[in-house]
């Protein structure tokens, strides 16, 4: 199990003089919950849009699944799942054509889609919202709905961007339930919140502060070491150093 | 190709769920065509007439009856006050003063000649431009007219007179609708395709799905092609539905052949869809593809040589309708429509053509980015 599916080595982004993530190195593990934490503007978003292929490094070096984030981009988006902040299913599709859609661009066919659809819409209690548009739907289970699509088709990652913002606590509570099951399937979970008690939840924590990882740990030794009573606290501890202002 | 039948798919369906493209498919055509040709054309009627006939004769009564009848004109004021013309002209009632003088007749019978004067308001110049010309040949032919009753016939007088006849090629009975309706056409296809796919990739970018498609393995050119496609065949289908329209309405149909025409269109509507992926490429929300693609429009449809002659323009202008592709599809419509053009003769323009659907798709692919 030390497999390791991410690993960034003083990986950097610049956008003119402004260092968005500053040699930032982490290795992640097969199957692991990593929480990728930070203050608005302290380049999580950035980072994870480097491991995603979406924007090239200026520096460092990463692999994602075992692939070089310079040259193998297009291998990297094969093997990884994506929820973005904002909502990125189509409104004017149904559930059911939303799956079909996202399934067949990343290859499955039609059968594969058929026989795992049934028990994810069961699974979800969607099934009678099949043939329903997305956009009639509440925003937790359109979060949820999301979540199931970007792990539709098996990736080895999946990269969750403050998937639960807006959401109810007890829909948060079943999300993070489906979280947890792509874990047991060995499916990484890299997830930026804002939430402290979801950060008590992943495996291990990283705390960015101005672009670069103050701190990495599980939460429990993130805790001892800060002497802090809760994430929270932990949190408020290495965010105040940071200069740079939030968004 | 699974991934881009899957795209296809996808499209076709968010397209048909959308009332507004459905309107713009399929009503804006049948209401363009109805209501276009009738009211967009060359041709001056209604030339508002003021006369001033000063002579009361037979005569003047005769002409006045002459004018009437043609159907061009419609007599707005009739009398001898000369202020209440002006007036009709200066609140633009009339378009034209015809001036017939006290002794009209009286001049013809005894002298043999007489005159009379017309004065044009000028402020919209076609209108009265036309009007004169109208109005003079008009005289001319009531001229020829009583003087073939009172000599007797032209062939026994002494001076000789030239006489014209006329044969019009390609549209005998000089049928505006002919002339409009093929250029119609061509807009609509314009339109359809312009502003589908402008719009239809800039929403994607709104509502945030193009990042989802971004980070997914699907390629550049599956995407594009993705959106073309259904594009593609529903400007077909609106042109098709265009040519129905023509037939029943106008009873157009074409002299050369619908392959002929659906050929040419194919290479321009990838032209046409080029150009809107370019736009939508550049453009950050909806509002700002509608004005860019509204933009071009405007320039292509008043460059095309279908509401102004293109051989009347300066030489500036000239040239810019000379790169505008409306232009082509407009000349080689009328071209196969009225003059029954075949694949072999409009091959340069279909040259020129695909030489363009190549470079404003190649444009396209080239400036649509999946990384930042």
């Amino acid at each position: 199990m030390n497999e390791y599916v991410i690993t960034a080595e003083n990986l950097t982004k610049s956008f003119g003089d402004f260092t968005a993530v500053d040699r930032i190195s982490f290795e992640v593990r097969r199957g692991e919950i990593f929480g990728f934490l930070g203050a608005n503007g302290a380049g999580k978003t950035t980072a994870m849009r480097m491991f995603c292929g979406l924007i090239l490094p200026s520096s460092g070096k990463a692999s994602i699944g075992g692939f070089d984030v310079y040259r193998e981009t297009e291998a990297i988006k094969r093997n990884i799942g994506y929820m973005s902040q904002r909502f990125s299913l189509y409104d004017d599709l149904t559930v059911q054509e939303n799956i079909n859609f996202y399934a067949g661009i990343y290859g499955m066919s039609r059968k594969a889609i058929r026989e795992k659809s049934a028990p994810l819409l069961k699974q979800l209690g969607l099934e009678a919202e099949r043939n329903a548009l997305v956009g009639s739907l509440p925003l937790g289970w359109k979060q949820k709905l999301s979540f199931s699509v970007a792990i539709f088709h098996e990736p080895k990652i999946v990269f969750l961007d403050e998937p639960t913002g807006g959401v109810d606590p007890i829909t948060r509570r079943e999300f993070w339930q489906m979280i947890y099951e792509a874990s047991d399937r060995d499916i990484t979970v890299f997830v930026t919140t804002h939430y402290m008690d979801e950060a008590e939840y992943c495996h291990r924590v990283s705390v960015m502060v101005d672009g670069r990882i103050e701190a990495l740990d599980t939460p429990g030794g993130l805790k001892k070491s800060h002497g802090a009573a809760s994430m929270n606290e932990v949190f408020l501890q290495l965010a105040r150093k940071a200069k740079r202002k939030g968004d | 190709m699974r991934t881009l039948i899957v795209i296809i798919q996808k499209e076709f369906k968010q397209i048909l769920r959308n009332p507004a493209t459905i309107k713009l498919i399929f009503v804006m055509p049948i209401l363009q065509l109805i209501i276009l040709p009738n009211a967009a054309d060359y041709e001056i009627k209604n030339i508002n007439l003021h006369i001033i006939d000063h002579d009361h004769s037979a005569l003047s009564r005769r002409l006045t009856e002459n004018i009437r009848a043609t159907g061009y004109f419609r007599i707005e004021g009739y009398g001898t006050d000369r202020k209440a013309a002006r007036h009709a002209i200066e609140t633009e009632k009339a378009d034209i003063i015809l001036n017939i003088p006290a002794s009209f007749e009286r001049n013809l019978v005894r002298e043999g000649k007489s005159g009379l004067m017309i004065e044009v308001n000028a402020i919209n110049g076609v209108k009265g431009g036309m009007g004169a010309a109208y109005m003079n040949s008009l005289i001319h032919r009531f001229n020829s007219d009583i003087r073939t009753e009172w000599t007797g016939d032209e062939r026994f007088m002494q001076a000789g007179t030239i006489g014209t006849t006329s044969s019009f090629w390609f549209n005998p009975e000089m049928n505006y609708s002919f002339f409009m309706v093929p250029g119609i056409l061509v807009l609509l296809l314009t339109i359809v395709a312009m502003n589908l796919t402008s719009i239809n990739i800039v929403r994607e970018k709104e509502i945030g799905t193009i990042e989802q498609i971004n980070v997914s393995p699907i390629r550049k050119y599956e995407f594009i092609l993705g959106k073309l496609v259904p594009q593609f065949i529903l400007g077909m289908v609106a042109m098709t539905l265009g040519f129905g329209i023509a037939r029943l309405f106008y009873g157009i149909v074409p002299m050369g052949s619908y392959l002929t025409i659906y050929l040419f269109a194919a290479v321009y509507m990838f032209t046409i869809l080029g150009i809107g992926l370019l736009v939508s490429n550049y453009s950050a929300t909806q509002q700002q593809a509608m004005l860019a693609s509204f933009f071009i429009m405007m320039i292509f449809v008043l460059m095309s040589g279908q509401y102004t002659s293109i051989d009347s323009m300066p030489e500036w202008a000239k040239w810019i309708a000379r790169v505008n592709p409306v232009t082509y599809f407009i000349e080689v419509m009328r071209r196969v429509v009225l003059k029954g053009a075949g694949p072999g003769d409009i091959l340069p323009e279909l040259g020129i053509m695909s030489a363009y659907a190549l470079l404003t798709n190649s444009l396209a692919v080239f400036s649509y980015h999946k990384r930042s």
